[in-house]
């Protein structure tokens, strides 16, 4: 391909991919507040459009006019940089997610994915710490004491449950051998021997389910909501933020969900992969699409449902959990794992 | 008339100018003699200062004592930290009066190390209307109007206490039925008061969905209240002399499907939150009262009970004939806010046992005394009898006297002892009515309870306490 061809991909993809997440947010918040209701005996939105569809788009209308309130202790850029820095590394993050099948545009083949990068997990990680910043300077630069207290739980928090989520992902990279999240899928592709099983990575289990535990806390959501619980620290780190600023911290927020689900997804369960009843064009490439949608959005439910049913940890036994529990467990789940895949590439060691 | 008052609003305003003009320019006392009296009067200058750092100062005098502990940066008592902790490190921070989990208006002036709160100072009077002094203009008969708006979430406890003093003084009997019926909506109150209890625990530890299915039975107890009398709350149904009114028909199959529901929703709570691991990190050995401090400030009802302390008033001191009836008094051990949620729940259950027995054994009769001097005649004697019409008329437009005295009557609410003192001096209004509420005695024990834990630990405690500030503050 030419640089011209290249560019233009690249640009056509981003746009593309930012366009997604925007239009998928709309859905996420109307899916998760429809979820809810519906767990606690409740309607929910039902006025704006179809189903309440549009309540979301009223409600980002309503922010985006909205005047973004000053308060006077502000560190002004700071202040102003956050939400950005909150929303930037969640829209990049996805660039890396394949989310189907690629397929043939004349003799090229085009990846459903923004970019394959070969250090793909590694820039997911990356990118993923540096959320924890837009959290520490939103919560410092406002001049106010409960977000400074939000902004001091989320360093905390979001720091050590790095640690989990990194160490969860070693076992899985020793066992498909790659950090491209574009080869993790294709190794998940067909069954285990002659069973009907898929063989997706999710034989992993504990590495599955650290890494969605650490998923949620990264998040900030129930029940390690605590860097913004609304009933200790009204809101922590977004309490001195209003309008278009505030929906950007919102939107960074829904972003993370779709994005820990999708992550997940392609590394644990599949990604794309899924029964395609052997139909011909155009739905050997529309089906995948569909099943990676509808295994984040069940994903999704999975983080909606466990909002709804359990309450909110404590400081101190939050960082309990994460480091007595969660890392000694992976520190362990990472020793059995290798020792397995030792012994299956090179045999026991006295044969 | 108009002109007049230009005129004079005109003088004000070069009153206020000369007044300004007094004070040097450019000091602070200059904008704050021009905020005070020229605001409104003349085309207001730009005063506002900028400076270039960034930053504004809030006010204009922010070295002025008054303002600093208005605002809660300044602490002005003589209360002493202990040695273990640095007041350097302390940082000053007011939760409330707006916060969402104090539960209305109550106001606490956190001291934090960290996180770690070291000491706690409630500041109340936000939500003070005046009750006591408004129930002195008011005559014996609209009283329970009065009182039953004191705490919102028990109002036939405010009206019970409340008419049972004036009844001491009275000396009426009071009709059997008319004791049964209060009884029955008391205990059912108890059981609302104690679901949204559990509710609002439920979301301030961060269980939300808890709210929303507390406030569901809540509902079904609400929509019985309306039906008996009219009023969702603030009900005045149990007045000096019996009840407003007699229970409506079909008020058995009502309490029936109460007795049914409920008790469902109940064990929806248990198998949510008995063995949750999350909700016992967050309760058990959490804001821990012992039975000492307990006795110490005060504190009554379930709170006392989940300590251990054996004292409610319904076997200690028996009022409308409650001691006819089979309850037990759960009792907790550790004095945390565990045990006040299963000390709640199982009142939930040991009331409704109450309301299940005055079902079955709702006495006939009167629904209030038959003494001519309190109850107003039935419409249909005023037309035959003189005496009846003036008993209407006297009755209506000044209200019945009360003997010159005083009485104390206490009652226990679903907070703990909720007494009422009145003083007659033989009019038709009280001289004095004083409430002892509980909530006021609970909001005093909370720095006891959550001293040098943390802020999740203080939300907890607090919701645990159930104080409700229309009940502190009055």
């Amino acid at each position: 391909m030419t640089g011209w061809e290249i560019f233009l991909t690249a640009a056509i993809k981003t746009v593309a991919a930012f366009a997604f997440l925007l239009t998928l947010t709309i859905i996420l918040v109307w899916f998760e507040r429809k979820t809810v209701a519906d767990l606690q005996n409740r309607i929910g939105p039902n006025r704006a459009g179809p189903w309440g569809l549009l309540q979301t788009v009223a409600d980002g209308a309503k922010l985006l006019f909205k005047e973004s309130v000053t308060p006077r202790k502000v560190e002004f850029g700071l202040y102003i940089a956050a939400p950005v820095a909150a929303l930037v590394p969640a829209l990049l993050i996805f660039l890396v997610v394949p989310i189907g099948r690629p397929f043939h545009i004349g003799d090229r083949l085009i990846d459903l994915s923004g970019t394959d990068l070969n250090i793909g997990l590694l820039y997911i990680l990356a990118l993923s710490s540096l959320a924890v910043y837009a959290v520490v300077l939103a919560g410092w630069s406002s001049g106010s004491k409960y977000p400074l207290l939000g902004a001091v739980r989320a360093s905390a928090q979001m720091i050590s449950y790095e640690a989990a989520m990194g160490l969860a992902l070693v076992p899985l990279i020793l066992f498909t051998g790659t950090t491209s999240l574009k080869q993790i899928v294709e190794i998940q592709g067909g069954s285990f021997g002659d069973t009907f099983l898929p063989a997706w990575n999710v034989v992993l289990i504990p590495s599955f389910l650290i890494f969605f535990i650490a998923g949620i806390a990264e998040t900030n959501r129930a029940p390690f909501d605590l860097v913004e619980a609304e009933s200790e620290i009204v809101g922590g780190y977004h309490t001195e933020y209003s309008g278009f600023r505030f929906a950007m911290f919102f939107l960074a927020e829904y972003i993370n969900i779709f994005n820990i689900a999708a992550i997940t997804v392609t590394l644990f369960l599949g990604g794309w992969h899924g029964p395609t009843f052997g139909l011909g064009a155009p739905f050997d490439w529309v089906l995948p699409i569909f099943w990676f949608l509808a295994k984040s959005m069940a994903l999704v439910f999975v983080f909606v449902w466990v909002r709804a049913t359990l309450p909110r940890m404590r400081y101190d036994q939050l960082m309990s959990f994460g480091w007595k529990r969660l890392i000694p467990v992976s520190l362990l789940w990472i020793a059995l794992s290798t020792l397995a895949i030792g012994v299956r590439r090179m045999g026991l060691p006295w044969t | 008339m108009t002109d007049e008052n230009q005129t004079e609003e005109v003088e004000a305003g070069d009153a206020a100018v000369a007044v300004e003009e007094a004070v040097p320019e450019g000091t602070e006392g200059r904008r704050v003699v021009h905020d005070m009296w020229v605001a409104g009067t003349e085309e207001r200058p730009d005063l506002r200062r900028f400076t270039d750092e960034g930053s504004q100062e809030m006010l204009p005098d922010e070295d002025e004592q008054v303002l600093d502990i208005q605002r809660g940066t300044v602490v002005d008592d003589d209360f002493e930290l202990d040695d273990s902790s640095d007041e350097e490190e302390l940082q000053i921070i007011n939760m409330g009066p707006q916060h969402p989990s104090t539960h209305g208006v109550l106001r606490l002036h956190l001291e934090l190390e960290g996180e770690t709160i070291r000491r706690v100072k409630p500041i109340i009077g936000y939500l003070h209307t005046g009750m006591e002094k408004t129930a002195e203009t008011l005559t014996w008969l609209q009283g329970p109007t009065n009182v039953t708006r004191m705490d919102y979430l028990s109002p036939f406890h405010n009206e019970l206490a409340y008419s049972l003093a004036v009844e001491k003084l009275l000396g009426v009997e009071i009709p059997e039925r008319a004791q049964a019926i209060r009884i029955l909506m008391t205990e059912l109150n108890r059981v609302a008061s104690h679901l949204l209890w559990v509710a609002t625990q439920g979301m301030d530890i961060g269980a939300i969905s808890m709210m929303i299915y507390g406030w569901r039975e809540r509902e079904y107890l609400l929509d019985f209240f309306e039906m008996v009398t009219g009023l969702r709350m603030n009900h005045n149904y149990i007045r000096p002399g019996g009840v407003a009114a007699d229970l409506p028909d079909g008020w058995e199959e009502a309490v029936e499907d109460l007795l049914v529901k409920v008790p469902a929703g109940v064990d929806e709570y248990h198998e949510i939150l008995d063995e949750n691991p999350i909700f016992l990190d967050r309760t058990q050995g959490v804001g821990i009262l012992t039975p000492a401090e307990c006795r110490a400030f005060g504190v009554t009802g379930p709170n006392a009970r989940a300590s251990g302390i054996d004292w409610d008033l319904r076997k200690a001191f028996p009022y409308s004939g409650i001691e006819k009836y089979d309850f037990e008094v759960p009792l907790g051990q550790h004095g945390d806010v565990l045990d006040r949620y299963h000390v709640r729940m199982d009142e939930i259950d040991e009331s409704l046992k109450i309301a299940r027995q005055l079902l079955e054994t709702m006495p006939a009769g009167d629904y209030r005394t038959e003494d001519r001097k309190v109850t107003p005649p039935p419409r249909k004697r005023i037309d035959e009898s003189m005496e009846a019409l003036i008993h209407h008329f006297k009755i209506f437009t000044s209200g019945f006297s009360v003997a010159p005295g005083e009485a104390w009557q206490s009652v226990e609410s679903p907070r703990g002892e909720l007494g009422v003192y009145v003083v007659s001096e033989g009019g038709a209004k009280p001289w004095r009515v004083h409430v002892r509420g509980p909530s006021f005695a609970h909001v005093q024990a909370m720095p006891a309870a959550v001293t040098d834990t943390l802020i999740a630990d203080l939300v907890s405690t607090m919701a645990s306490m159930d104080t409700v500030l229309g009940d502190v503050d009055r």
